[in-house]
């Protein structure tokens, strides 16, 4: 702008510390050349002063060989639209990204094509913007299109949206036809969950509130367009809560110094914070934050710092550093929104790999709970993904995934999926939270034979209808003399229970896993497919297993059958559970011996609503079963005695 | 809670931050990387990144400079000098074969002799060091066409960018994944502006050849601009004359195919101000776009930067 302009010339120093200053906002335009999609960008880049001479020079000839606006307009869809080169080499498939500056800020527009492959482009436009500028033509109002723009763009969680109703000069500058669109629009966009929305009417041929105001429309007291983006305030947009710093790369340069880089996701992280590292579940706390110009005292997000620990613990790339109080969920089923990037279908019993931060982890999508036709905004089934398919997909990973939701947190919430023979990036995906596995389809191949015999049948034979009781609780909260004491009771009349208990499992079948945060998820996992073999034999399984995390166990609900799972809560103080400790583990993991161990070094977040809650420290062993097989018959497991 | 209004970050300080991160993200995830240092204003800031991104151990990867045998010699001999100083890697790189059958800018025209000296040497010499990853100072902002590049560009075996193979880019999660013999060329600065890098190499007090000031140089004039005199192979058309003049350049490249533009502009604040003010592209001072329509987007097919 001139007054950019004017300073430069006057006062360099002032210019110079006023551009050094700035912030940066991101934003995309959703629209086709037909909504003046590219004539509202030129507009905007040649009145910002952004267009250079000489291509200014080449704009005045093209405009009097190729434009369409008439003798003596410049149009400035030549600045923007399709390259030669690219029109020859039929690349439809990108987002250019665009530069322009004034003295409040630096803007990067996403701009995507908008018609084919809109819906690929605008994703990956969209993916890395605070702000959405979304053409409606005001001859034709609201239209499918502008609805599907709209449904991407929140789909992605832009959150702040500028509706701009476009070409107002051929309706003779209406309030009336402003006020419709307007209305029809809001009507729609309760539905989507745009922050803060804004509509603005515009003429970007004749330059109408795009930077200055209008003089045709003096019914509108808004700002213009570029008025509004240079005033928008996006700075706290970002989560500054939950503390996320996923480590990129460690920097080793001597043995003096172990220092793990990354850029920070989410949160603000202090030195001398109090960390958890994940998976692995060691604790230690941040030493000193560590940067080419200095330590700082603090970072937060998109500083890329490096950290040191004040503990030698093993953290490498992938790891998660988090506050101990706030840590991420992980399971090994997430439910996504995915856009489906390639050209060749899902293929639904192939791996792919998820790259969400630092970490790559082999999948397969386990199920399509649905796809979106965005024609009518409704769900419909799929059987699989094709090229610019939006569906809610359900994600089988290998080893647990840590997240958060994208809602919460886009930093931690996003994933990319790669097909692992090509390398081709094939969907962008949005954690919606953790995936409830059906039980028919917990076995990713679906190749399961079905038998002949049913649980029911099972269940007349025996008397008995099949449930897994799951007792949770800190170590030495009693259960494991619980468990065996109810399975002596329940055999004694004459029903059959088995206990399952985490050293008997950690003996056989898990005897290759640690103690870390990931090797007890999968612990927990296996003991939950257990119990369900146990269950579909008809046996009543009594599984003690201390499963701190409660994202375990609703995966193990999940896993053995929400209405057979009957979640127990051994709850006694951990002073109590210390003192019953002959075995001091309690007391090597306040030592740091042990480096992960839930009430001590990590949370045991307790059932927020169990079955039944057992203060273990003020009743007897034999109390705590009366209670269980109250509750079991009163549920109907077990026939009263 | 603490204000979020305390939390933010400029647009300087988002564009080092993001550019960090692409740089550690090549350095954990391939096996060979270069970073492909060309002396010029960028380069000196892709550089000063890099410093960033590991401090306080050196760069996990050499530097390459693929020598035309053309260049400025005060670009040399900047280029020797900075890389002893700050102890780096420094790979040079150059077309024998080209230097043996004495390929120039003269007898060649430009684009022959940038598609031998420059892309076919780098060429060669990503494949014979076995480079996996190779970073570029490019940015989007430099050129029309340069609008849709990927920060990280897909290239095959033959090192070709095959505009359907690019893959596509959401958030900050880089697909890093190749097979063997094929490569990556990353650009750490796609989203800087040439206003960013001057304002970033002022506050960072970042060293740069000192042909980007303007001094009293020998130069001849011609239709396509000011061609400075480097040296005695410098071959002048009838009538030429070499005159001193107070000059300076925007870009830099190889002597007799990169303009000077007359200027004062003495200092970083001048340079800036004169960059404000005088609006032209920055590549209108590089002689081999304008060779043929679309020339930068064949350019780049064929391996160029």
């Amino acid at each position: 702008m001139a007054a950019n302009e004017d300073l430069a010339t006057t006062d360099i120093h002032a210019y110079l510390d006023q551009h050094q200053k700035k912030d940066v906002l991101r934003f995309l335009t959703a629209g086709s050349v037909d909504d003046g999609k590219s004539t509202l960008i030129g507009r905007l880049l040649h009145d910002c002063r952004q267009v250079y001479e000489d291509q200014l020079d080449t704009l005045q000839k093209d405009s009097a060989r190729h434009g369409t606006t008439g003798a003596g307009k410049l149009d400035f869809a030549l600045l923007t639209d399709g390259l030669l080169a690219e029109r020859e080499q039929g690349i439809t498939i990108d987002v250019a990204y665009r530069y322009f500056t004034t003295p409040k800020r630096k803007f990067i527009l996403a701009d995507s094509p908008g018609h084919e492959q809109y819906t690929r482009n605008m994703a990956t436009g969209a993916s890395t913007c605070d702000l959405a500028v979304i053409l409606i033509d005001a001859r034709y109002g609201v239209t499918r299109q502008t609805k599907r723009h709209s449904l991407i763009v929140s789909l992605l969680g832009v959150k702040h949206v500028v509706v701009a109703i476009n070409k107002m000069d051929l309706m003779d500058w209406s309030q009336d036809v402003y006020d419709q669109i307007r209305r029809d629009y809001v009507d729609f966009a309760t539905k989507l969950e745009f922050v803060d929305l804004h509509l603005m009417p515009v003429s970007a041929l004749e330059g109408d509130n795009v930077v200055h105001q209008s003089e045709n429309m003096p019914w509108y007291h808004g700002p213009s367009l570029l008025q509004h983006l240079e005033a928008v305030h996006v700075a706290s947009d970002r989560n500054f809560i939950d503390m996320r710093f996923p480590v990129q790369y460690v920097i080793r340069p001597d043995l003096d110094f172990r220092g793990f880089a990354g850029t920070v996701a989410s949160g603000v992280m202090r030195k001398g914070d109090d960390v958890v590292v994940l998976p692995s579940g060691a604790r230690s706390k941040i030493a000193s934050i560590v940067t080419y110009d200095g330590e700082r005292e603090a970072a937060w997000p998109p500083m890329a710092v490096t950290v040191t620990l004040e503990d030698e613990i093993d953290v490498s790339r992938g790891d998660f550093i988090v506050h101990p109080g706030n840590i991420a969920d992980h399971s090994h089923d997430l439910d996504a929104m995915v856009v489906w990037m390639s050209e060749k279908a899902l293929e639904r019993d192939r791996q792919y790999m998820l790259r969400t931060t630092t970490r790559a982890i082999p999948i397969m999508v386990s199920e399509i709970s649905y796809t979106i036709d965005l024609a009518t905004m409704r769900q419909q089934e799929a059987q699989t993904l094709e090229l610019n398919d939006i569906a809610r997909v359900g994600i089988a990973a290998t080893k647990p995934i840590y997240y958060d939701t994208y809602q919460r947190n886009r930093s931690t919430g996003c994933f990319v999926l790669i097909d692992r023979l090509t390398n081709e990036t094939v969907a962008a995906g949005m954690v919606s939270g953790r995936k409830a596995v059906k039980r028919e389809s917990s076995m990713a191949t679906g190749r399961t034979h079905k038998s002949l015999v049913t649980t029911e049948d099972r269940a007349d034979k025996l008397g008995q209808n099949p449930a897994t009781i799951w007792l949770t609780g800190l170590a030495k909260s009693g259960k494991s003399s619980i468990a065996y004491a109810l399975e002596k009771r329940l055999t004694d009349s004459g029903r059959i229970a088995k206990v399952l208990d985490g050293s008997e499992l950690r003996s056989n079948l898990s005897r290759d896993l640690g103690f870390s945060a990931e090797d007890r998820s999968e612990n927990v996992r296996r003991a939950a497919a257990v119990a369900r073999l146990f269950n579909d034999t008809g046996v009543l399984c009594i599984a003690a297993f201390v499963s701190p995390f409660e994202s375990d166990r609703e995966e193990a609900r999940d896993n053995v059958g929400p209405d057979r799972f009957v979640e127990i809560f051994c709850d006694a103080p951990i002073q109590v559970c210390e003192s019953r400790d002959d075995e001091d583990a309690y007391g090597r993991a306040r030592r740091g011996e042990l480096a992960y161990f839930p009430g001590i070094t990590v949370p045991y977040e307790a059932p927020r609503s169990p079955a039944l809650r057992l203060p273990t420290s003020e009743i007897t062993v034999d109390q705590a079963v009366d209670r269980i097989l109250a509750l079991l018959e009163e549920r109907g497991f077990v026939r009263k005695a | 809670m603490t204000n979020s209004f305390d939390y933010s970050l400029s647009n300087l300080e988002q564009l080092e931050a993001e550019s960090i991160h692409i740089i550690r993200e090549v350095a954990a995830t391939f096996t060979k990387p270069v970073m492909l240092y060309s002396i010029g204003k960028d380069s000196s800031v892709m550089l000063r990144l890099a410093q960033k991104a590991f401090h306080p151990a050196p760069l996990p990867f050499p530097l390459m400079h693929i020598d035309t045998t053309w260049k400025f010699r005060e670009m040399i001999s900047f280029r020797d000098r900075f890389c002893a100083e700050n102890g780096f890697d420094l790979i040079v790189e150059s077309n024998q074969e080209g230097i043996r059958e004495n390929v120039n800018p003269f007898d060649q025209g430009s684009n022959t002799y940038t598609r031998i000296m420059k892309t076919d040497a780098l060429k060669a010499a990503l494949t014979k060091h076995g480079f996996d990853a190779a970073f570029g100072g490019a940015r989007r902002d430099e050129e029309k066409s340069r609008a849709k590049e990927r920060i990280f560009s897909f290239r095959d075996k033959h090192h070709q960018w095959e505009p359907k193979r690019q893959r596509p880019e959401l958030w900050n999660l880089y697909n890093t994944r190749v097979n063997p013999g094929e490569s990556i060329r990353v650009f750490p600065l796609s989203n800087w502006t040439e206003l960013d890098v001057w304002l970033y190499i002022h506050l960072e007090n970042i060293p740069i050849v000192p042909l980007y000031k303007a001094a009293m140089r020998p130069v001849v004039e011609r239709p396509s601009g000011l061609i400075m005199v480097d040296d005695d192979r410098m071959r002048l058309e009838e009538g030429e004359v070499i005159e001193e003049r107070l000059v300076r350049f925007r870009t830099l490249g190889c002597y007799p195919l990169t303009a000077a533009i007359e200027s004062p502009a003495t200092t970083l604040p001048e340079i800036i101000q004169e960059m404000i003010l005088t609006r032209r592209s920055e590549r209108s001072g590089r002689l081999i776009d304008y060779d043929e329509a679309g020339s930068m987007e064949v350019k780049k097919r064929e391996g160029y930067f």
